[in-house]
């Protein structure tokens, strides 16, 4: 077997999501050195805080102010930090109490080492340089020594929730890296088009050719493998015309984009349509790929010239 | 559950699964998946249009497209009228809907399925798509690193240490050497610490595969079936996700859902449970109260092989296979989903008496 194609895909989006008023004055909050929590109907005090009661799922909306600085309650030791990571250097992930809270903020500890770690040591805050609403305002946690300005012992402090310029929205980058791979009848289906032929795989049961082929049948949930060339030529069985110009796309509108039944096909594909004017396509019209130099994928299809096809032959691939 | 008297017997009667490997790829989700889906048929000599109800378990993040799960469709032959549905989790939850579907009356026959292809991207980063995105994703926690912190606060706790998880490693992937479909088997190394406390041999293995079952109610089971695995209860419960308010020591949703599906009515012989890490299957057996006389995970578990989203349907299936072979009457199946043990399904499954 000829091995399959592979190429990286990157996935990359921001997330921009708004904030509750719980969650806009958390967040507003660490962008000043700030950290609220929230009390819940049987007087714990949630930081970070939440806006439903994770008991009784009632809506909560008290906010209360705890301190900077706190209890590991567990953790782990990270020695291979990943992209996107609190720290590139080793670190310990911890849960933390912080004091006046009843609950725990997961995020990172800058220790030396796992040894300089454990559970129910003292930390404090370490605020990032630059702050902007996000729980990356907290750049880490550090141990501390507790030389009397903590806050052991505290108890939270009621407070408005209200800062000057509210952050009400945050932007979540997320990226992930992939390799990815078509599969065999993909790959197949691929490698034919790099030669400009259009191979089809044929049903064993209900003798159907699929183009493109993704190896089953969707009628008879079966593999497909018998390898059937299609084409090069075709009808044009439904088409749309496009008055839209698509962004990074160097085609002039309007142009037609057409379902096209290649020959021994039975199943249409997709295509553009050129090379003639776009209000003279029409179903039954018989056409032919084009294709571009070193393009890996016809780039149109054009009329052959032929007597366009009944509707009769065409009408099941619709 | 309540008024069990009033509702239809619905039985797992087939189970397949792919080997499941570190990479597959020279096969799409649906290339992969259709041996299961052939297999469960050919086992019940059902045809694809005898199936009255389609369910289907995968994540879009795992094969980084959206509507993947509608290509692997290819593989049931979805053609009108076919009844089908999905959901974005793993097919244990799949095979709930399809149950609740079979309990109305609507379906007599259900086809379950699940697949997850983790090999073309990095497992660990994926799933930290899954975190609340305000406060915990944007700090990439990888899946290492949150089970890390749970086993920590187990040994804290002193409900475990590291020896102990190493010996629930070595068991594990010792009875996966009977099992042929298992990815990791045999005597493993625990090799060197992933995320402290958590080494190599604490972590699943990363790995593609699939899985599907067939569930069919009451005479049509027994038509189906030499010994249908009966479900006799089946609920599944979510704790909160925030991980600093829950007790990571414990595991109360998972002790819920059981009491819900009626485990503790009566003592089972055999529990397969969905624990990707070592320390996750100490706070199961607590949660279950589980004794040393039950026979756990005799498949090797999430430890031997664990494709991402079919590795609780698997649970179901292996327990309800062993009660197919005559080697359990009454056998608890767990699936978790979620960092830390989130959410939790149990199903009791129980084979005529003999
Ligand atoms: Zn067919």
């Amino acid at each position: 077997m000829p091995e399959v194609l592979k190429a990286p895909l990157v996935l990359e989006f921001p997330f921009t999501r708004s904030l509750g008023p719980v969650q806009s004055a958390f967040l507003t909050g660490l962008r000043e050195r700030v950290v609220l929590g929230v009390k819940t109907g049987d007087g714990r005090t949630l930081v970070p805080p939440v806006e439903y009661d994770p008991v009784t799922a009632e809506e909560i909306r008290d906010l209360v102010e705890v301190g900077t600085t706190g209890t590991v309650t567990t953790w782990a030791w990270n020695h291979e930090p990943r992209r996107g990571q609190p720290l590139d250097t080793p670190f310990a992930w911890v849960l933390v109490r912080l004091d006046g809270a009843d609950t725990a903020l997961l995020h990172a500890l800058d220790a030396p080492g796992p040894d300089a770690v454990r559970t129910g040591m003292r930390v404090r805050v370490r605020w990032a340089e630059e702050r902007t609403g996000a729980i990356t305002d907290i750049a880490c946690f550090e141990p501390y020594e507790g030389d009397g300005d903590g806050d052991e012992g505290r108890q939270p402090a009621a407070h408005s929730g209200e800062f000057e310029d509210m952050v009400t929205g945050i932007v979540a980058p997320a990226r992930l890296d992939y390799v990815y791979s078509p599969g065999r009848a993909q790959t197949d289906y691929i490698r034919g088009l790099s030669d400009q032929r259009t191979v089809g795989e044929r049903c064993p049961s209900c003798r159907k050719v699929y183009v493109p082929p993704r190896g089953a049948c969707p009628t008879c949930g079966v593999a497909t493998s018998e390898h059937v060339e299609v084409g090069p030529r075709g009808t044009v069985t439904t088409f749309c015309i496009v008055n839209i110009k698509a962004r990074n796309l160097d085609i002039e509108v309007p142009y037609v984009y057409a379902h096209i039944a290649l020959d021994g096909a039975d199943l249409a594909l997709h295509g553009r349509i050129g090379g003639i004017p776009y209000d003279q396509v029409r179903m039954g019209l018989r056409v032919e790929a084009v294709w571009s130099e070193g393009g890996r994928y016809p780039d149109h299809y054009r009329p052959t010239g032929e007597p366009d096809a009944d509707y009769d032959v065409y009408k099941e691939l619709l | 559950m309540q008024g069990a008297a009033a509702m239809r017997e619905i039985a797992v009667i087939a189970f397949a699964q792919t080997d499941h490997r570190r990479t597959t790829d020279e096969l799409s989700e649906v290339e992969m998946l259709m041996p299961v889906l052939h297999g469960v048929l050919e086992q019940t000599g059902l045809k694809t249009a005898d199936i009255d109800f389609t369910c289907s378990g995968s994540s879009d993040y795992l094969a980084g497209r959206a509507f993947s799960f509608t290509l692997a469709l290819d593989g049931v032959g979805a053609w009108p009228p076919i009844s089908e549905s999905h959901v974005e989790m793993d097919g244990a939850w799949a095979l709930y809907e399809a149950w609740t579907k079979l309990l109305t009356g609507d379906a007599d026959t259900a086809l379950v399925y699940s697949y997850g292809k983790s090999s073309p991207g990095s497992v660990r980063d994926v799933l930290t798509r899954q975190l609340d995105p305000y406060y915990v994703a944007p700090l990439w926690p990888d899946s290492v690193a949150l089970a890390a912190l749970q086993a920590q606060a187990l040994i804290d706790a002193g409900d475990t240490d590291e020896p102990a998880l190493a010996a629930v490693a070595a068991r594990s992937r010792t009875d996966a050497s009977a099992n042929s479909h298992a990815q990791v088997r045999g005597s493993v190394p625990q090799g060197d610490y992933v995320v402290r406390p958590l080494r190599t041999g604490d972590c699943p293995p990363v790995g593609d595969g699939a899985a599907a079952v067939i569930l069919a109610a009451g005479d049509r089971a027994r038509e189906l079936c030499e010994r249908p695995a009966w479900i006799r209860g089946i609920d599944h419960r979510i704790e909160a996700h925030g991980l600093g308010v829950r007790e990571l020591t414990d595991s109360p949703s998972t002790r819920l859902a059981a009491e819900k599906a009626g485990a503790f009515e009566r003592p089972v012989d055999t529990a397969e449970l969905h624990a990707p890490f070592t320390a996750q299957e100490v706070v199961l057996r607590k949660a279950l109260r589980l004794g040393d006389d039950v026979r756990v995970n005799p498949s090797g578990g999430a430890l031997a092989a664990n494709p991402v989203m079919a590795a609780g349907l698997i649970r179901i299936g292996e327990a309800a296979a062993r009660i197919h072979r005559g080697e359990s009457d009454r056998a608890l199946a767990h699936a978790t989903s979620g960092p830390c043990l989130q959410q939790n399904l149990v199903a009791v499954l129980e084979g005529d008496p003999r």
